[in-house]
C-alpha cells in the first residue's frame, strides 16, 4: 500500500512515508472579520501575494496525483477570491471531496447556487457566539450574525451538508447549550465546538480567552447530555467537542504526525505541514520553486520533524513517543523557544510549569472582550514592526 | 443496533460519497471533513447502496457474485445496520 512509486516518474519508492491525504488551500489572508483567535500568522499583513488561478489549479492537480482526496478551501475568507467557483469546479473534476470553510461573509444565494453547480460538496460556516451581540463584538462586525444565520439557512435549503463551527473560549463557553440549540435549529449535520487552540492571534490573547477548568467541565457535561439525547432520537447531527490541550497531561498527536497526512498551502504558495508552522525557524518550500512530490517527500521542511531523530529527552526515550510524536512543534517553539522540546502540555516536560501558570491565570478575573487584540491589518503591521 | 429489514431500501446520506483511491489502493467513503478507508467487503456492499435496491436484493446479488462466502447475509445485515447507526446511509 501507499506505494506512490508508480504514480510519479521522479519519485523513488518510499516505503516509510505515505502520501498526503488532506490538502488545506488557504486561498487568501484577506478577511472582513477580525476574530481575536484567528489562526492566521500575526504578520499576515506582510504576506500580500496570492497564487493565481492557474497556479492554484496546478497545485490542486499535483496534490491529487500524490493522493490527496480531502480538500479544504479556507483563508482568511476564501469567498473574497473571485475565482472560487472555478477552483471548486476544477477540484471536483479531479475527484476531490471539496469543503468550503467560510465565515459566511460575502456569501449569497447566487454564489451558493454557483458553487453547487461547480460541484462543491460541503460548506462549513463559523460563528463567534450564539447571540448577536457577543458574536458581532468578537467578529468586529455589526452585521455578521444576521448574515451568518441567513446563509446557514440558505446552505441547508440548497441541499448541502453543513458543518457549523463555534470557536469557544471563556466569553462564550458557558452558553454552550444555547449554541447547540441554535445549531440544531439550523439543521447542522455536524457541530464543531472547538475551544481555541493557542496559535496565531489566539496565543497573543490567551489570557483573555482560556476558559477555566470548571467552565470546560460544564461544557463537556452539557455536550454529553445533548449527545445522549440525539443518540436516543436517532438524530444524525454529530457534536464534536475539541477541548484545549492546556488542561491535558499529555499533548495531542499533532496533525497525526509531522508531514504525515496533512499538507497546507498558504496564499503565497508556501507549503506547510500544518497551518501554523509558518512561525517555526524552518524554511518551508514554495510551490513556485519545487514540485509537490519533492516538497512532500524530499524537502528539508517536511522532513524536519518526521520520525524521532530530532527529539530530545524526555521524548527520545519515552514509550509514548509514537502515540503523540512529542506533541505540537509550534506549541513547543512558542512556549520554550525551541521546537525540538517536548510540548509543554506534557507533564513530563521540564516546561510544564508554563501550562500550570496559564491554568492558574485562567482562574483569575481577566479583561473583557473589548480588550482583546483584534485581528486586522493595522494591528498586524504594528506587531510586525514591534 | 437494530437489524435492518430486508425490504428497507438504503441510500447514502446526502454529502457522502464512495470512490476508489488508486494511491491508497482501496475504496474510501468521503464526507464533510472526513474520510474512512473501506475494506473490500464493505465497498462491495456500498457499491450497491443506491436508493433503488433493497437490502434483500443487495444480499441476493452479493450471494451470486461471491457464492463461496459463508454467512454472507448476516455480515451484510450487520454492516448495513452499523453504517446506518453511523449515519452514513439512511433508509427510504
Ligand atoms: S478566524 Fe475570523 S478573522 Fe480569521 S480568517 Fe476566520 S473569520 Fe477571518
Ligand atoms: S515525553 Fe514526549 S513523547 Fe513522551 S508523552 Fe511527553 S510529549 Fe509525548
Amino acid at each position: 500500500m501507499n506505494n506512490t512509486g508508480s504514480v510519479f516518474a521522479d519519485s523513488r519508492p518510499r516505503p516509510e512515508q505515505g502520501p498526503p491525504l488532506w490538502l488545506l488551500a488557504e486561498l487568501t489572508y484577506r478577511c472582513p472579520l477580525q476574530c481575536p483567535y484567528c489562526s492566521n500568522p500575526l504578520e499576515f499583513a506582510e504576506h500580500k501575494q496570492e497564487l493565481s488561478t492557474a497556479q492554484w489549479i496546478d497545485v490542486l492537480s499535483q496534490a491529487r496525483a500524490l493522493g490527496a482526496a480531502q480538500l479544504g478551501f479556507s483563508g482568511g475568507e476564501p469567498l473574497v477570491r473571485d475565482d472560487l467557483a472555478e477552483l471548486i469546479g476544477a477540484a471536483r473534476e479531479m475527484g476531490y471531496y471539496t469543503n468550503l470553510i467560510t465565515s459566511g461573509m460575502g456569501l449569497n444565494q447566487a454564489r451558493i447556487e454557483q458553487f453547487l453547480e461547480a460541484g462543491l460538496d460541503h460548506i462549513q460556516i463559523s460563528f463567534q457566539a450564539s447571540d448577536g451581540e457577543v458574536n458581532n463584538m468578537l467578529a468586529g462586525s455589526r452585521k455578521a450574525f444576521e448574515q451568518k444565520l441567513a446563509m446557514a439557512r440558505a446552505v441547508k435549503a440548497a441541499g448541502y451538508p453543513m458543518v457549523l463551527n463555534f470557536v469557544t473560549h471563556r466569553h462564550n463557553i458557558d452558553q454552550i447549550d444555547r449554541i447547540i440549540e441554535l445549531c440544531l435549529a439550523l439543521e447542522a449535520d455536524f457541530v464543531e465546538l472547538a475551544t481555541c487552540q493557542y496559535y496565531g492571534w489566539a496565543h497573543l490573547n490567551r489570557a483573555g480567552l482560556l476558559p477555566t477548568r470548571a467552565q470546560l467541565e460544564h461544557a463537556e457535561a452539557v455536550t454529553n447530555r445533548y449527545r445522549a439525547q440525539l443518540a436516543e432520537q436517532g438524530h444524525p447531527c454529530k457534536l464534536i467537542l475539541v477541548t484545549p490541550d492546556y488542561y491535558e497531561e499529555r499533548p495531542k498527536g499533532c496533525m497525526n504526525g509531522w508531514g504525515n497526512i496533512f499538507l497546507t498551502i498558504t496564499p503565497d504558495g508556501t507549503a506547510l505541514p500544518c497551518h501554523s508552522a509558518r512561525q517555526l525557524p524552518v524554511t518551508f518550500p514554495r510551490v513556485s520553486e519545487y514540485s509537490l512530490a519533492h516538497i512532500w517527500y524530499d524537502s528539508f521542511g517536511f522532513n524536519r520533524y518526521r520520525d524521532d531523530d530530532w527529539m530530545q529527552e524526555p521524548c527520545r526515550s519515552c514509550p509514548e513517543k509514537h502515540q503523540d510524536f512529542g506533541g505540537c512543534r509550534c506549541q513547543a517553539y512558542m512556549l520554550t523557544g525551541d521546537a525540538t522540546q517536548a510540548d509543554p502540555v506534557c507533564s513530563k516536560s521540564p516546561h510544564h510549569g508554563l501550562i500550570l501558570t496559564a491554568r492558574a491565570e485562567a482562574e483569575q478575573p481577566q479583561p473583557g472582550i473589548e480588550e482583546l487584540t483584534f485581528r486586522n491589518e493595522r494591528t498586524s503591521r504594528i506587531i510586525c514592526k514591534g | 443496533m437494530n437489524m435492518p429489514l430486508s425490504t428497507s431500501v438504503p441510500a447514502l446520506r446526502p454529502g457522502y460519497r464512495m470512490q476508489w483511491e488508486p494511491v491508497q489502493d482501496c475504496h474510501v467513503l468521503l464526507y464533510p471533513e472526513g474520510m474512512v478507508k473501506l475494506n473490500d467487503s464493505a465497498a462491495e456492499v456500498l457499491k450497491r447502496v443506491d436508493g433503488q435496491r433493497s437490502v434483500g436484493e443487495i444480499i441476493a446479488e452479493l450471494q451470486t457474485c461471491f457464492p463461496s462466502a459463508a454467512e454472507l447475509d448476516a455480515d451484510v445485515l450487520a454492516f448495513i445496520g452499523d453504517a446506518h447507526e453511523q449515519h452514513w446511509i439512511r433508509f427510504r
